[in-house]
């Protein structure tokens, strides 16, 4: 595939730019649209952008495969967490306003949904990367 | 309060993430995750069925949301009833799996088969423990896409075409479901099921309301794959690993049954699916017509796996066939003989598996005088073999007797025949493999050495034999469940 230094110059200077505004939208989640599948879809294709105007080895060196498994697995089992966290605190499963806070229920469910929000976006990040970076590379068969 | 109803569902998906975090550090350790949340799902299911026999259906409302604003989550009789039998069958696999997939998977693909495998339970728990369409359909959806990939996973010669027609039709399939609770939620607004089913009623007239029928019956026809649409499934299940094959044929059509099931009786409700639309009349016949075309396809097949596997299509037309008779003797044969063709077809598939294990062999004429070799492994496979066909005192004689009942309590007495005629059908190809394994000289002389299995394998086999002879005198058993639950779904 053909890619040029202007190119690889402007996804240098775009991808620092994009994986903030991925973490902006993550973190937003819970007071404007967007939030944690959103955010990490943006973050995992900054890492797209990178594969394709360099090379895979490039974007696997940043984020290598067993990175993004561990990313992948965290993310996912830091949901189930939180939800299981509800049930410890007597409510049922998903039912953030219970977990015992200083704080009104209102603003632990806001909290709440936040942690969920980065947990998914931990999550979808490694996926979406995984999902172009296990396509694009070469298989044996 | 009582949490089962989520506990069962999320105890797989938790360990379906745990398993490839802690196989970056040792690969072993994920067998013993998946045994470990495949013993607590088993647990928490048991847990329900007790719940559920004791104080009725449970209604659980996930994150405290009101249903028919939030997802509920409901176990009635029936549900508790799938979620043993779907989570009895999987913990039994996950054992079996340690030794089969060792050998027959190429090295770093443990990690993943195992994750996958406890997204297809969790899939499947969820989507018979909820009240809710759509989460149906997106469970349906994660068995199905965890389905696809297990078939592919050996990367076997085959399996990739074998996992690319599976993929193709079953995604028609939940198209479909998807279009046809779209079409539902725009005529009525809501998606809980219980909620449906009261607000149904005012739009029966309407084309919507067919529409919706068909979308979703075509749909989960092709997941329970019934005749016309099975095409997908002897390819599929035929190049599996042995294990995944079990789950398969065992629980997964059964699910989509189930699905059937619910959404018929359930959202549509008995009245509009017998009188005002013929939907279950018709549903019969596509039934009869599985039953009768499977068994001939299946007398014809050379491989052993191909042949189990269209033998098993047969049996999910049993199982239609009862609930759609829609009397309560049949409903009670057709639900029962869900657990009863499970504990069956999943003891064949463990055997053909083992046989695979063992001497690699695929063709039914390659399995002469195996009989001398394992014979334990060959019992247990003539045990089951017995069921199917329906000798009694096995469990298979017990369902097809009351499916018999049934069609004659609803005045179908050629259904009757269809019955007899396929088990007979099925004893002409079970007794010509049993007659080849036992009696048909030795192939292999000095070859295959005399020994049994490992431990691992050999006693999920024993288990699911022992079920079938056990299940078959101890018929009460099953029933405590299945009755409620035939009483349940039609409205009594």
């Amino acid at each position: 595939m053909m890619t040029t230094v202007v190119i690889q110059t402007i996804a240098r200077v775009v991808v620092p730019f994009l994986q903030l505004f991925g973490l902006y939208i993550i973190v937003h989640g819970p007071v404007s649209p967007g939030g944690g599948f959103q955010g990490g879809v943006i973050v995992g294709a900054s890492m797209i952008l990178l594969a394709l105007s360099y090379d895979l080895s490039s974007a696997e060196t940043k984020v290598s495969h067993k990175v993004r498994i561990a990313m992948d697995s965290t993310g996912a089992l830091l949901f189930a967490g939180i939800g299981l966290l509800c049930l410890l605190a007597g409510g049922v499963f998903l039912e953030y306003g219970i977990i015992p806070l200083p704080m009104v229920p209102a603003e632990v469910r806001g909290l709440m949904i936040l942690l969920v929000g980065v947990a998914i976006g931990i999550h979808i990040m490694a996926l979406a990367a995984s999902l172009f970076l296990h396509l694009a590379e070469e298989h044996d068969t | 309060m009582d949490h089962s109803p989520i506990l069962v569902v999320i105890t797989p998906f938790v360990g379906a993430y745990l398993s490839p975090l802690l196989g970056l550090w040792r690969e072993r350790l994920c067998h013993l995750v998946a045994v470990a949340a495949a013993l607590l799902s088993l647990f928490f299911s048991f847990r329900l069925a007790g719940s559920v026999l004791t104080s009725g259906t449970i209604r659980y409302w996930v994150g405290g949301w009101e249903p028919p604003w939030g997802i509920e989550l409901v176990v009635d009789p029936l549900s508790a009833f799938m979620c043993l039998t779907i989570s009895l069958v999987s913990l039994l696999a996950v054992i079996y799996s340690k030794n089969f997939i060792e050998k027959e998977l190429p090295g770093g693909k443990i990690t993943s088969y195992y994750t996958l495998i406890l997204l297809l339970i969790g899939g499947m728990l969820g989507v018979v423990v909820t009240g809710d369409l759509f989460n149906l359909f997106v469970m349906t959806e994660i068995f199905s896409i965890a389905a696809y990939a297990l078939v592919a996973i050996s990367g076997k010669r085959g399996s990739f075409i074998g996992s690319y027609r599976y993929l193709i039709l079953a995604s028609i399939g939940t198209s479909l479901i998807l279009l046809g609770t779209g079409y539902l939620y725009i005529i009525t607004g809501t998606l809980n099921m219980a909620d449906l089913s009261v607000r149904l009623p005012a739009f029966y007239d309407s084309w919507v309301v067919f529409g919706a029928l068909a979308f979703l019956l075509i749909g989960f026809g092709i997941k329970t794959a019934l005749f016309p649409l099975h095409t997908w499934l002897p390819g599929a299940y035929s190049i599996a690993p042995a294990p995944v094959t079990v789950i398969f044929s065992a629980v997964v059509s059964k699910v989509g049954g189930y699905s059937l099931i619910r959404v018929l009786f359930t959202i549509f409700g008995l009245e509009f699916i017998t009188d005002l639309v013929p939907v279950a009349p018709a549903l019969t016949w596509v039934a009869a017509a599985t039953i009768l075309v499977a068994s001939m396809f299946a007398i014809s097949q050379r491989s052993l796996m191909r042949m189990l596997a269209y033998s098993s299509v047969a049996h999910i037309g049993y199982v239609v066939l009862g609930v759609a008779l829609a009397v309560e003797m049949g409903m009670t044969g057709g639900i029962l003989h869900i657990f009863n063709h499970a504990l069956a077809t999943g003891c064949l598939f463990f055997c053909a598996g083992a046989v695979i294990y063992k001497t690699g062999i695929r063709h039914i004429d390659d399995l002469r005088g195996l009989g001398g070799k394992i014979p334990l492994t060959m019992a247990a496979f003539t045990l089951a073999a017995a069921s199917k066909v329906g000798i009694p005192p096995t469990a298979g004689f017990v369902s097809k007797f009351y499916l018999s009942l049934g069609a004659l309590e609803a005045g179908e007495w050629i259904f009757v025949i269809v019955i007899l005629l396929a088990s007979l059908m099925t004893a002409v190809f079970y007794l010509r493999v049993i007659n080849l394994i036992f009696f048909g000289g030795d192939k292999h002389e000095g070859k295959v050495q005399r020994d049994e299995l490992p431990l691992s394998m050999l006693v999920p086999i024993i288990i699911l034999a022992l079920g079938c002879a056990v299940f078959g005198i101890f018929v009460g058993i099953p029933l405590r469940l299945v009755e409620p639950a035939v009483m349940v779904l039609s409205g009594m």
